[in-house]
Parts: C-alpha cells; structure tokens; sequence
C-alpha cells in the first residue's frame, strides 16, 4: 500500500534519494517532449507548436487515473497523497503573474531548469531571474502576507465541489483534453511556422 | 552528431505523467521546480546573514527545526531534473551551448527578457504556492481545485499578454 515512504516512516535519505531518482525521469521526459527549447514552448500561445498542451493534459490524466486505478485496488492511499491547499486570491493573482513571467521569458521553472541542463544561456538566466524573484518575494512578504493568506479554502478537491465523484470528473476531464488536443493539431496545420519548427 | 527529433508529445506525456504517479506511489507528493529554487534562495539568505533570516517572519519558519532546507524532496528532485535532461540531450545530440531567440530580436535582447521573466514567474509561484508543475500538473493530478485555478490562470495570462510580447517570438 502506498505512498510506500509515508507509511514504511522511511528515513530522510530514502526519500531524497527517490526524489532524485524521479527527478531524473521527470527532466528526461521535460527535454525528450522538446520542453528545453523556449522557442518550441512559446509555439504554444502562437498556435504554431502546441506540445505543451498535448503533453501537459497527457501527463496529468496520466497521474489522476493512475492513482486512482491504484487507489481503487488498494494499492495507493489517496488519503495521504498531498492535496495542494486553495487561497482563491493568491492562486489567481500568481498564475496571472506566472503567464506574464512565460511569454516573456519562454520558461516555467521545471523546463528553465532542463534547458540549462543542456546548455541553454537564455534558461541559466532565466533561472538567475528566478533566484532573484524568489528573493523578491521572500522581501516583500510583509507586505503581501495578508494577501497571500486570505480566501483560504483548505485542499478542496474540484470534484467534491462540483459534487461529481472522482471517475466522473477524471472521464469528463478525458474528454475535454481529447477535444484540445483536436484543436492543438488543427491550430498546427493553421498557424504554421515550418521556420521556427524546423529549427527548434 | 545529428539532432535526434523530440519523442511523441503523448509519449512523452505519459513518461511524465510516470514520474509524477511513481511522487505520489512513493513520496506521498508531487513534482515541483519553483520549490527548489526558493529553498536555494532560503539557504543562501541564511548562510550569508543569519541574522536577517532569524528575524524575518518569512525565512525564519524554513530554519525553525535546525535541518539545512537544502536536504529538501524538491531540491534533490531538481538535482535529479538536471542530470535528465542532460541525459536526454546527450543521447539526442542537443548539449550545447547557445542562447536561443528568434533571428529577429538579438541575443541581449532575449536574455533581458529571460531575466525577467524568470522573476515573474517565480515570484508568482511563491505567492500561489506551486509554478506549473507543483501547482498546475501536480494539483491537477489530486484533483485540487487550486490546480486547475492556477492552471486556467497561467495559461489564460499568457495567451492575453502573447499579443504584447509577440515580436519576441515571432
């Protein structure tokens, strides 16, 4: 029954060396999907290289009936699976932040981080941003503390707040990114830029 | 050697979406970047002045129980996502050293950009808690509704601000 570390109370270095190990195959999926390239990235909001999305719901769908494949055998204890916390606020505010942050830099911080792995300048500075934004943050939290910290709603789960039961929403979810997915190929045949993909 | 073409976006998604299952079969968690870079940030705070992090309501609570916040889940995942990604570029022929941009806009142009770019993004993910991979994928995977609000978010933002930043890109 997992999570295996959780429930075995394995020692610190158990799991730092499984997060290490995972660590490996999530940057060697972000740069085999091509995620080390801002260029190829950007395609996204352009329309002319929609991997982004295609991987992106891939991945997740993949996890969410994973796990719950895995909880329904009793294999996996979605119970002490974390569940991140809801601020209304903060979750709108800093997405909208983040969006401004990857038009203009081409990173998120997951694929900044296996771009510098394969020598990318433009990512080692977009990470040194990172640091500095980090230290901007950790700064000016006085002032955003209270912010941050109000319309807390807990780990609300969007499906009991839809009130649907997890294999509904995972299926209805299954069929929304089928029907991205559609649309990111139809917008690659639309928008083509053979002069930038062929490149990147 | 020759430039390997990238993986099947829906292969490489359901290898992603592996990595992020084995976070939650084994650690309890999801994957995370922006995380590692913050307690980076904490630790470097806390090795070159003490003092300020002891006193500041933000840094102190990440030195409370004595542990360096470097022996972190996310910093040695993010360890783990460099030598990966290096992996996959050395046996796809794509190591090296180069700034990417569009041949319109020069190199300096683009770094300038990257810099700020970077800052955006990290500061908004320390105020929504998660980036796109602690928040967006992996919130999305355990259902929280602040996954696909930060999801909906970073990705409404972007496409409103792509007209803006457009002549960096295309």
């Amino acid at each position: 029954m997992g999570p295996l570390l959780t429930l075995s109370n394995s020692p610190l270095w158990a799991n730092l060396l499984t997060a290490f190990l995972i660590g490996i195959v999530f940057g060697f999926a972000l740069e085999q999907a091509g995620f080390s390239s801002s260029r190829k990235l950007a395609g996204m909001f352009y329309g002319y290289d929609a991997t982004v999305i295609k991987v992106f719901f891939t991945a997740a769908i993949f996890a969410l009936v994973g796990s719950l494949i895995m909880n329904y055998f009793g294999l996996l204890d979605l119970d002490l699976v974390y569940v991140n916390e809801y601020y209304i606020g903060a979750s709108i505010v800093g997405g909208i932040i983040m969006g401004v942050g990857f038009i203009m830099g081409g990173f998120c911080p997951g694929t900044g981080i296996c771009a510098v792995a394969i020598g990318k300048i433009d990512a080692l500075v977009y990470i040194f941003g990172g640091f500095v934004g980090a230290f901007l943050f950790a700064e000016s939290y006085p002032l955003l503390a209270e912010f941050a910290s109000s319309s807390y709603k807990g780990p609300v789960k969007i499906n009991e707040w839809m009130g649907l039961s997890p294999g509904v929403f995972a299926f209805i979810l299954i069929i929304a990114a089928v029907a991205m997915f559609w649309f990111a190929e139809k917008a690659e045949q639309k928008f083509p830029r053979p002069d930038i993909t062929n490149e990147v | 050697m020759q430039k390997k073409p990238y993986m099947n976006p829906y292969l490489a998604g359901c290898l992603l979406g592996t990595a992020l299952l084995a976070a939650m079969y084994f650690s309890g968690r999801g994957l995370g970047a922006s995380g590692g870079i913050k307690y980076a940030v904490v630790s470097a705070v806390g090795a070159i002045s003490p003092q300020h992090a002891e006193n500041s309501p933000y840094y102190s609570t990440y030195f409370k129980d004595k542990e360096s916040p470097l022996k972190n889940w996310l910093v040695f995942e993010v360890m783990g996502v460099l030598l990966g990604g290096f992996i996959s570029g050395a046996i796809s022929g794509r190591l090296k050293l180069k700034v990417e941009h569009s041949p319109k806009i020069s190199s300096k142009r683009r770094l300038f950009f990257a810099f700020l770019g970077g800052v955006f993004f990290v500061y908004g993910a320390q105020l929504a808690r998660g980036c796109t991979s602690g928040a967006a994928l992996s919130g999305m995977a355990v259902l929280s509704t602040a996954g696909f609000v930060t999801m909906v978010a970073i990705f409404g933002s972007a496409y409103m601000f792509a007209w803006f930043f457009r002549k960096i890109w295309i």
